[in-house]
């Protein structure tokens, strides 16, 4: 039984992921298969939208992986290649948004609603041991005496 | 002071001043809950598959391509000078393109503006028997097999629509198959605008 479960783990090991690139994508010079390969995690498949067109088996996606190693080929640096999807697909292709006007609330919204929980974070504690201090104030040990013998002379 | 009122005064002081922080720590999340409700309301409205897109208001990109076969006039970039015109992609293996061509046999025979055919990723045969079978719309066809120029266009989902002004520049692309709404509130304004404004 425990060799039966440990070999299906082993075999679980041994797999390796499936890849969307097919053999006969794959360009025979290794330094430029490593580069269109970045370059292809990091372009959205406009037909699927969630994933790379490195990942997807869109058909859309096949013909633009194709397309960058092409352009890699030709002499095209990464940008280059890059900027040549962008032209006709717009910002929304790169899966990591450039830094420009348009984007700043997309990168500085999370550093901004952080800076927000800090300071109003830091304002309530304070306040609370304001308040604490406060009511520590409002009663000294004197006047709980004074008061104690209040109560009792009330009672009495 | 009597001590009665001394006591009274003192928790009046406290219950004071907890309102006005419970007040501002209550009214602040919704506050921002509502905000973020408002955007995804907004969100939910939108289709996620209409992009926005880079070549409005940039000339078409420049190709030559040949007839689907059994029709002699080919597209090219150099096709679009002079007249306002619709450019759709289509393909055989498209079922929303079937849905959308009786709407653009319509508007061929209306003969507002030429529709030109981009028959995207077909094999010669079927786009040729598509259009033989359901009817051809098209002034112009252009057969992009391999699907490269629809790539220049920006395409993504066939079918879609580009209307193209006299100058060879995009004006307005639709994504998804055209119905008689979104030719009559968006495309045809802009039809009668373009041809207005061009003539002179």
């Amino acid at each position: 039984m425990m060799v039966r479960i440990f070999t299906i783990f082993a075999l679980f090991l041994a797999s390796t992921p499936a890849f969307a690139v097919n053999p006969d994508e794959v360009l025979s010079d290794p330094v430029l298969e490593v580069r269109a390969r970045s370059i292809s995690q990091n372009l959205r498949c406009l037909v699927c939208q969630n994933q790379s067109i490195d990942d997807s088996d869109a058909d859309l996606a096949k013909d633009l992986r194709v397309l960058v190693r092409e352009r890699l080929v030709v002499g095209d640096s990464d940008d280059e290649v890059i900027n040549f999807v962008v032209d006709r697909y717009g910002d929304f292709v790169l899966l990591k948004p450039p830094f420009k006007g348009v984007t700043y609330a997309l990168w500085f919204g999370p550093i901004f609603i952080f800076l927000i929980t800090v300071f109003t974070g830091y304002r309530m504690l304070r306040r609370r041991k304001s308040e604490i201090a406060e009511q520590d104030e409002t009663l000294t040990v004197k006047e709980k005496k004074e008061l104690n013998s209040m109560h009792k002379e009330a009672l009495n | 002071m009597s001590t009665e009122n001394a006591i009274s005064h003192a928790t009046d002081v406290q219950q004071t001043h907890h309102e006005k922080n419970g007040k501002a720590v209550y009214v602040i999340p919704i506050f921002f809950f509502g905000i973020i409700a408002i955007a995804f309301a907004i969100g939910l409205t939108l289709n996620p598959r209409e992009l926005p897109s880079v070549l409005i208001g940039k000339p078409v990109p420049a190709f030559n391509l040949p007839p689907v076969e059994g029709r002699k006039l080919g597209l090219s970039s150099s096709d679009f000078e002079g007249k306002v015109s619709l450019v759709n992609v289509f393909a055989s293996w498209c079922a929303e393109c079937r849905a959308e061509h009786p709407i653009l046999m319509e508007l061929g025979a209306m003969n507002i503006v030429p529709i030109h055919g981009l028959n995207y990723k077909d094999k010669p045969v079927d786009a040729k028997n598509w259009l033989d079978g359901l009817g051809d719309p098209y002034t112009r066809t252009g057969a992009d097999r391999d699907g490269r120029v629809a790539i220049d266009w920006g395409v993504y989902g066939v079918p879609e629509t580009f209307l193209v002004n006299r100058k060879g520049e995009i004006v307005f692309k639709h994504i998804g198959a055209i119905t008689w709404k979104v030719f009559e509130e968006q495309i045809r304004p802009l039809i009668e605008e373009l041809q207005k404004t061009s003539a002179n």
